[in-house]
């Protein structure tokens, strides 16, 4: 199960998923994002993933998108606060030399 | 031929709800020896890989049964394998490349690589119209006492 949860500050959408990121909840986690996008007019979009317990290459296939919907927007796009186990599968993609990852609190 | 110390299948519905169910059920099997965080972890992902690919490739037109089974041996090595009666997979030389993917955009291509790099050794055997088995077989670290 993956929750989706919203913060803005100044110019930045921080969007958190917390809970398991795999295929059954791939769709849903683009498409709410995307939404918020459109609901939270930004300049950049912080994805914060501290809450996740798990996530397998469909996660990957969540943060392209998004990437690319940034970039194709002209928004910055930052994956936060990523735990070991999806950053395995991240560095396992070579995803950290393409795009922006920070530490929590970043 | 190594015997197996202990062995466990479940067989369920292809349906995507279910990849939390085959990962946990297994995550909760090989719990029995003591893995790392980052192994349950990489465990847990690579059985997410394969029951995926059944489920959007395998089963694409159709609901079937996904069979995952473990076996664990001495030396802490375990073997795990998916098995679906689907479709197949025309070619699996080109299915195991980076990037490839005839699925939508909620798929990365990437399942494969990462089942190749979070495991020792993957073998794919597939027949077009009978189905795949996918097996996995990974060597745990030995835990300092």
């Amino acid at each position: 199960m993956l929750h989706i949860q919203q913060e803005t500050k100044e110019t930045e959408l921080i969007v958190h998923f917390s809970g398991e990121l795999d295929h059954h909840e791939a769709r849903n986690a683009i498409e709410k994002t995307e939404d918020l996008l459109v609901l939270f007019p930004c300049d950049r979009l912080a994805l914060e993933l501290s809450g996740l317990t798990f996530m397998d290459s469909s996660g990957l296939a969540v943060v392209m998108n998004l990437f690319r919907t940034c970039a194709r927007t002209k928004r910055e796009f930052a994956v936060r606060g990523t735990p070991p186990q999806p950053m395995r599968v991240f560095e396992a993609a070579g995803l950290p030399s393409i795009m922006i990852f920070e530490k929590k609190g970043d | 031929m190594l015997k197996a110390i202990n062995k466990m299948s479940v067989k369920f519905e292809s349906r995507s709800v279910n990849e939390a169910f085959a990962r946990q059920a297994v995550g909760a099997f090989v719990a029995q020896l003591d893995p790392t965080m980052d192994e349950l972890g990489d465990i847990k992902t690579v059985v997410s890989e394969a029951v995926t690919n059944a489920i959007v490739h395998g089963y694409a037109d159709k609901m079937g049964f996904i069979t995952v089974s473990v076996r664990l041996f001495e030396g802490r090595a375990l073997e795990l394998k998916v098995k679906d009666s689907g479709r197949g997979i025309a070619d699996v030389q080109q299915a195991r490349q980076p990037m490839f993917t005839t699925g939508d955009d909620t798929r990365s291509g990437m399942g494969f690589t990462i089942m190749e790099t979070f495991t020792d050794k993957l073998r794919v055997r597939s027949a077009e119209g009978r189905g795949t088995i996918v097996t996995m077989v990974k060597t745990l670290r030995e835990r300092e006492a």
